[in-house]
């Protein structure tokens, strides 16, 4: 492997930070005519990150979580490329984001499966526009099916499988290009619990085979607790960081280890973290509906 | 049959054989049989009036000559290659002016439907043209191109083209905002957005602008045949009438009723085919 001089510029700090987040601001202009109020005045801009600094080391599995509408998607938006900051930088590996970044790879709520693309196809996807070959990308698409236990599934549609098989298959499609970041939204979100608890130890299984670096945002403090080597908490809308809090259980984990004291430690340390922003966040309903619509 | 020794082995059943794509499948196949067989006695009932009511004298038979002679006159003018003649060059027409509707309606749909700004400028010039009668415009085609075989295909590019155009930008807005995220977080280009994921996304759109398109290129070419021509089933039926070869008019209509049915149902297996991740939704697991 030969880095030029310039790649190395960047890297010189010592520590490995995979993902880092300096001073990311984010506001939002509402379209011409409409406004909402902010503290009392009138506005037709949107504060929703106000300066979020964060630092993901290389393979860490980082949990987000914050009160509804606290920008937490946007800031996965950021890092993913899609969304450009109003203010400061997000890097991968030294390197402002600027457009997707082919090592990233991205998992939505909604699955986001091409309806028209087989399961094989839709893994196959990001393959393809990279111009990997029709058999190359077919096998690797096969493997990554396999991998999530969908073997004999390869040509339903989307519509034809479970929420909890369109999830595998979508996180399969995302994990199919080796990515060093893997970015999740609420991935398990629209699921049923019993699905959800399956699909992240699944989830768990494969990321401890491959360690890339995730991302995953997450309305659940179990969820953020189980999976997370780190929880960052964001304060409601305009979103900072408000404190992260380092997970020092075992791996593996398993799903009983929910019901150990020191799982039951960090769910309290969590929640009283997050109790304070969430009745802000509720105070900014109203405003939350109308940028969400 | 025979019955397994160890009835607790779950080998599914040898196939034999199995159905080629182009066939349809035994359940839809069984589903047509039906709905001719009880649409059947409905047409009898009519063939035997058309039969009859001539012959009986409760309709004057040179301008309603019996169905036996119609269909005497339809297996003659088979026999000559006649009427294959008449029918390629009315279908030739009608298919090089659907194919230039599609190859104008589909980049110019693409980019009116995801570039606002080159729709507004084109809107209006589109919903001029749009209402304007392609029947009203032939004589402007005929002037313009001539009596000959690029007029009527101009009035079947016309007769189709706006149906696609339509289709064609109502699929691409339809797109899915979260496919479009999606396809460009894993580094899709913009060409490769507009090949993988707008086109696909607007297929179901386009394909059923593509069904009434091509019903209406023919419908228009048989029109601007009786009107300007000196073949096609159009020009043939026309013909016909003026020379009081009524039995000959009537079979050039029944052919082209045949040709709108079969030409129908092909449309819709058409359809069916290219939407069936769609369909599949209705029926959830297959």
């Amino acid at each position: 492997m030969s880095l030029s001089a310039t790649d190395l510029a960047p890297l010189a700090a010592p520590a490995a930070q995979r993902i880092a987040l300096r001073d990311v601001r984010k506001t939002f202009q509402l379209k011409p005519g409409q406004s909402v109020t902010l503290d009392g005045r009138s506005s037709d801009r949107i504060p929703v990150l106000s300066g979020v600094d964060l630092d993901i080391p290389q393979g860490a599995f980082v949990t987000v979580v914050g009160p509804s509408g606290s920008g937490k998607s946007v800031l996965l938006d950021i890092i993913a490329g899609l969304t450009e900051p109003s203010g400061g930088t997000a890097a991968i590996d030294g390197r402002k984001v600027a457009r997707p970044h082919p090592e990233t790879a991205y998992v939505f709520q909604q699955y986001a499966l091409f309806p028209w693309r087989t399961a094989l196809q839709n893994i196959e996807y990001p393959l393809e526009v990279r111009g990997v070959g029709r058999a190359a990308r077919r096998e690797r698409a096969r493997h990554f099916l396999h991998l999530f236990g969908l073997k004999g599934f390869e040509d339903r549609y989307p519509s034809q499988l479970s929420g909890g098989m369109q999830q595998r298959v979508a996180i399969a499609r995302a994990l199919a290009t080796d990515p060093q970041v893997l970015l999740m939204d609420e991935p398990f979100a629209a699921l049923d619990a019993q699905t959800r608890d399956i699909l992240q130890s699944e989830l768990l299984r494969i990321w401890e085979q491959i360690r890339t670096t995730v991302v995953f945002v997450t309305h659940s403090i179990d969820e953020a607790i189980f999976l997370a080597d780190r929880i960052v908490v964001m304060t409601a809308r305009p979103a900072q960081v408000k404190e992260t809090i380092a997970v020092d259980l075992p791996r593996p984990r398993d799903i009983d280890i929910r019901n150990s004291d020191a799982f039951n430690a960090y769910r309290v340390r969590v929640w009283d973290a997050l109790r304070e922003e969430v009745s802000k966040a509720q105070r900014d309903w109203a405003l939350a509906a109308a940028y969400n619509a | 049959m025979t019955l397994a020794t160890d009835n607790s082995t779950d080998i599914p059943p040898r196939v034999w054989w199995s159905r080629p794509a182009f066939l349809p499948a035994p359940s839809s196949l069984r589903h047509a049989i039906s709905a001719i067989g009880l649409g059947l006695p409905a047409l009898l009932v009519l063939a035997l009036a058309w039969e009859l009511a001539p012959r009986l004298g409760w309709i004057n038979s040179i301008f309603f000559p019996p169905l036996s002679q119609v269909l005497a006159a339809l297996g003659e003018m088979i026999g000559s290659g006649l009427l294959a003649q008449h029918i390629g060059i009315s279908l030739q027409r009608a298919a090089i002016g659907f194919g230039l509707a599609v190859a104008v309606a589909l980049p110019l749909g693409l980019l009116m439907g995801r570039y606002a700004l080159f729709e507004k400028v084109s809107d209006f010039l589109v919903q001029a043209l749009r209402n304007t009668s392609q029947f009203a415009l032939l004589p402007v085609f005929i002037l313009v191109l001539g009596i000959g075989e690029a007029s009527k295909i101009a009035i079947t590019f016309y007769a189709a083209v706006f149906f696609l155009l339509v289709n064609t930008i109502v699929g691409v807005k339809s797109v899915d905002p979260l496919h479009l995220k999606a396809a460009r977080s894993m580094g899709t280009s913009d060409w490769n957005l507009f090949r993988k994921v707008i086109l696909p996304s607007a297929i179901p759109s386009i394909v059923a602008g593509a069904r009434l398109g091509v019903k209406s290129s023919l419908f228009s070419v048989i029109a601007a045949e009786m009107l300007a021509a000196q073949s096609g089933i159009g020009y043939l039926i026309q013909n016909s009438s003026l020379m009081l070869e009524t039995d000959r008019m009537y079979a050039g209509i029944l052919t082209l009723t045949v040709i709108g049915f079969l030409l129908n149902y092909a449309l819709v297996a058409f359809e069916a085919r290219a939407t069936r991740w769609r369909a599949s939704e209705d029926k959830g697991f297959a």
